[in-house]
């Protein structure tokens, strides 16, 4: 006799967050939120210049202010602690926590003070006293390969960081390159189009800027450690390795974080001078960076010029590909720094079966705030440059954008692939996730339309871009901390479930995702799970959140341990109900034998048993709790098609965006409200750096756009309302089919929106256009001036 | 130190502060109103709008004792009891935040601008909203938001 399930399946439907209660009602809990009693407020004295020889420090004003507990110069504070680590394998010069003899950016910190409370400290650090010899500078990244007008750090001459890495076809794992390959398909072309391109420095400006609490008691020797981070068990390790602490000696806390975006995965200066200020003085203390101090203190993204190369026959066939690129790296490597541009490379086949590509890497110091990770990290600068060269080419042999790139896509019976730069895509289907946004769109009306303006003289313009990322990382062998993520299951005696993971949300979602999951496997309300995060103490093991691998990394982590307690639970089960252990259905809340529903206990009948096992199977332990560690085989290759329509006015050549299409497929979704989410959020930043975001610094290396007056954050007003469609196709890497989804906004968005300016001003015979998309920019092109 | 009262979410507040004490910093530290953020040095980013006398301020702009005397309504103070404001309604239903750093300021702006227009385009909602900053949404959920509590 079969019963109606009365539970709901909930994975795959639109759920609403768990996390939102606490939040819509100011009742979460960040960092400047903790409190803990006798606690001192850090304020760091930073550089004003971007690069010169500290001569004399005086902190004798600073120390002598009522309220300040003690003030750390560079050197004291090198006496505490070793130079800052990295996690690349790169070659690093010395980087220390706070600059003892040269400061090389503005913003570097060259002093620290805690005191009583924020503004005493920052007051403190106001009245120390700095005087420096200026030493040349340098910003300019192409002019810094030439070693003028000055090295930066001794040991890496004409400032390379990375002196230049080849990649691609006929390459070999040795270093060993064979450009022949390459060469022919450059020799037999029939079209090449060459082009330099930027993808400028950005600023990442999570909402919430950083901050940290370092608690030592001196008693215990233990160090517990609240931070605003993307990856509280990293930052475990790294403070417990730079304090001489052990691994079980510090707790560290990700508390409720208001945003990363990349720019929280390093592990900062101002982490590890609390942790080692806090054990100095036996006091607990805070540090809250200022939003000012947020702009050059926190890493910035992007910032790769590449001169790229594409070769083709006049059919439309591309039959090579170069690539050289180089990387402004700032003045230090930090965590990932020098990593992050080898994702451009790695992704430079893009969606299409290229024959031949050669890419070579150069990595540049300058004298400006460090680089690291910013949404998409690498990707969208790969993306970009792909697929404004393939734009290129489909304008230079007139051809419709979108059958170019069907002409040379991978096809849908190729995978897994192979590409020429060492990925193997998992699963795909570009022409797919092409038509879909070509009918959703309206490709074909959008022409008529843009023509029809054109005709009325308005300057409107389409752009179509495809692209593929690199999500769900990934293998151990991709990342220094290991690839894997963590889970624990545990089934509590009332039949509630409690479970850990070591991703660390900051906005993704995952404590109702990861709950709709674990409902669904044990059929069990929805209410009736909760899911930890954030907390080295309670969270056994985990890496973090980053590059798009919560759900395909992190999430697996949790089917995974949930299977191993479903097999155990289902055991007791079978035991108290006399039945075999496979006949045993999970449904409704409650275990029962198959085909006979009313032969069953409920689900806190059976965890209450296996809590109290009288008697206790044989074989079985008592209890029902247990983790996974999911290392997965391969990363994922999410992938879409981004269209955009432009139009830029005549007078003032401000450009508008009317229409935002987006075709996605990220696999196997389980919450399709938070990928949306997700996706929009990726279309903000994506759009943004396309139209109006950039760092911009001048000759002394000072940031123009230090602050929310000057860089220009996109706000409700700047955006159209973004059409969204899914395509879907699981990845075979994990069981979930689930491929990631973080980041995929930021890809394809920057390349769609500048071809659709380059396709409204081609009557100006502009061919491309560097981002941003400043108004000014363009009307002088209106105007007649240069492109 | 200077001695300000005023009234926070219903009740009467006495505190001493320095006269350069942010309105935000009183009633974050001292008040212990935590869901209060602040997002910026400059008055940009809207992390830290309350209501000073029904209008919606940025309270990292506002000193405490310039607010003494005044009524001040932060996020804390915007349910009553169990039953969400609509707008706090509103934005958990369509899942008007991510990280919900920006989100109170969001909110209280979002008081203002339905007290004065009760039933706002899209437009007027971006252009309403358009001094808070929000860098995970991309606003779209947020102006979803909006609407769905102007039809109340």
């Amino acid at each position: 006799m079969a019963t109606t399930p009365v539970l709901p399946k909930l994975v795959g439907e639109r759920v609403k967050r768990r996390e939102d209660p606490r939040l819509i009602q100011g009742r979460g809990t960040y960092v400047d939120d903790v409190k803990v009693a006798g606690m001192r407020h850090l304020a760091f004295k930073r550089s004003d210049i971007a690069h010169g020889r500290i001569t004399s420090i005086d902190t004798s004003a600073a120390e002598a202010m009522e309220g300040v507990e003690a003030v750390f110069t560079g050197a004291q504070i090198a006496a505490l602690l070793a130079p800052m680590p990295i996690g690349t394998p790169f070659p690093s010069p010395e980087h220390r926590a706070v600059a003892v003899d040269v400061v090389r950016y503005a913003g570097e910190a060259v002093a620290v003070v805690a005191a009583s409370d924020r503004y005493v400290a920052r007051d403190a650090a106001d009245a120390i006293v700095v005087n420096y010899e200026p030493l040349p500078v340098v910003v300019d990244t192409e002019l810094a390969m030439t070693g003028k007008p000055v090295v930066i750090h001794e040991a890496f001459p004409n400032n390379l960081a990375v002196p230049l890495v080849p990649s691609g076809t006929g390459v070999t794992p040795d270093g060993k390159v064979d450009d022949s390959a390459v060469d022919r398909a450059f020799a037999q072309a029939e079209v090449v189009i060459s082009q330099r391109m930027f993808n400028q420095r950005l600023v990442p400006n999570a909402m919430e800027p950083r901050g940290v609490v370092a608690h030592y008691e001196p008693g215990k020797n233990t160090m517990t450690i609240w931070s605003s981070t993307q990856n509280p068990h990293i930052l475990r390790t790294m403070i417990a390795a730079m304090t001489g602490m052990g691994q079980d000696q510090v707790r560290a806390i990700a508390p409720e974080v208001g945003g990363g975006f990349g720019a929280k995965i390093n592990i900062y200066p101002e982490e590890y001078v609390a942790a080692v200020v806090s054990k100095q003085l036996g006091l607990p203390v805070k540090w809250i960076e200022d939003r000012s101090e947020a702009f050059v203190a926190t890493t910035h993204g992007r910032d790769i010029i590449a001169y790229v190369d594409i070769a083709a026959n006049r059919d439309g066939r591309v039959l090579g590909l170069k690539m050289r690129l180089i990387a402004d790296i700032g003045a230090y490597n930090m965590l990932l720094t020098a990593a992050i541009p080898t994702l451009t490379m790695l992704m430079a086949n893009a969606t299409y079966d290229i024959p031949a590509i050669r890419t070579t890497l150069t990595e540049v110091f300058t004298n400006k705030t460090p680089t690291d990770a910013y949404r998409g990290a690498g990707r969208p600068e790969a993306t970009y440059f792909v697929e404004r060269a393939m734009s290129m080419l489909a304008a230079e042999l007139k051809m419709d954008p979108a059958e170019l790139r069907r002409k040379n896509f991978i096809g849908r019976d190729k995978f897994p692939y192979q590409t020429q730069m060492g990925a193997v895509y998992d699963s795909g289907d570009y022409e797919k996730a092409l038509d879909l946004a070509l009918e959703k769109s309206g490709w074909k009306s959008l022409i008529a339309e843009r023509d029809a303006a054109r005709a009325e003289g308005r300057l409107v313009g389409l752009g179509l871009a495809m692209y593929v990322e690199v999500c769900g990382l990934g293998p151990s062998s991709s990342l220094p901390t290991g690839g894997w993520e963590h889970a624990q299951v545990t089934i509590e005696r009332d039949g509630r479930i409690s479970a850990t993971t070591g991703a660390s949300p900051h906005g993704q979602g995952n404590e109702t995702t990861f709950a709709q999951m674990l409902a669904d496997q044990f059929s069990i309300p929805f209410d009736h799970v909760t899911i930890v995060h954030g907390d080295t103490a309670v969270v056994k093991q985990g890496i973090g959140t980053f590059g798009s691998r919560s759900q395909a990394v992190g999430g697996t982590a949790i089917h995974l341990a949930g299977g191993k307690v479903k097999t155990k639970m289902a055991k007791f089960a079978a035991a108290l109900l006399e039945a075999h252990e496979e006949d045993i259905v999970f449904a409704d809340g409650r275990l029962s034998v198959k085909g006979v529903p009313a032969m069953g206990k409920t689900f806190a009948e059976v965890a209450a048993y296996a809590y109290v096992p009288v008697p206790l199977p044989p074989g079985l332990e008592p209890g029902l709790s247990d983790e996974a560690f999911f290392e997965p085989a391969n990363n994922t290759y999410p992938f879409g098609c981004h269209i955009s329509m432009l139009e830029i006015d005549k007078d003032t050549g401000e450009p508008r965006l009317l229409k935002f299409v987006a075709v996605d497929d990220a696999g196997n979704l389980v919450n399709p409200l938070i990928v949306e989410g997700q996706i929009h959020g990726g279309l903000a930043q994506g759009i943004g750096q396309a139209m109006i975001e950039e760092a911009v610094y001048n000759e002394d290396g000072q940031l123009l756009t230090g602050s929310f007056m000057d860089y220009a954050m996109p706000r409700a007003i700047d955006f159209p309302r973004f059409e969204l469609h899914a395509t879907v196709t699981p990845t075979p890497v994990n069981p979930l089919g689930a491929k990631g989804v973080g980041e995929a906004g930021t890809l394809g968005s920057t390349p769609s929106i500048v071809s659709a300016a380059v396709d409204a001003l081609s009557g100006f015979g502009v061919k491309h256009l560097d981002m941003a998309l400043r108004p000014e920019k363009l009307w002088r092109i209106i105007q007649g001036g240069q492109a | 130190m200077t001695r300000v009262s005023l009234t926070v979410n219903g009740k009467r507040r006495t505190g001493h502060v320095e006269p350069r004490t942010l309105l935000v910093h009183f009633l974050r530290e001292q008040l212990n109103l935590t869901g209060t953020h602040v997002g910026c040095d400059t008055s940009q980013c809207g992390a830290c709008n309350v209501l000073v006398d029904g209008r919606s301020a940025k309270s990292c702009t506002i000193f405490a004792v310039q607010a003494d005397g005044s009524e001040v309504t932060t996020i804390e103070g915007l349910a009553e009891g169990d039953r969400l404001h609509p707008l706090q309604e509103a934005f958990w239903e369509e899942h008007g935040l991510q990280c919900g750093y920006c989100t109170p300021g969001m909110i209280m702006s979002s008081v203002n601008l339905l007290a004065d227009n009760p039933a706002p385009t899209e437009h007027e909602i971006r252009e309403g909203i358009s001094g808070n900053f929000c860098r995970c949404t991309g606003y779209q959920h947020i102006v979803n938001a909006v609407a769905r509590a102007a039809r109340r």
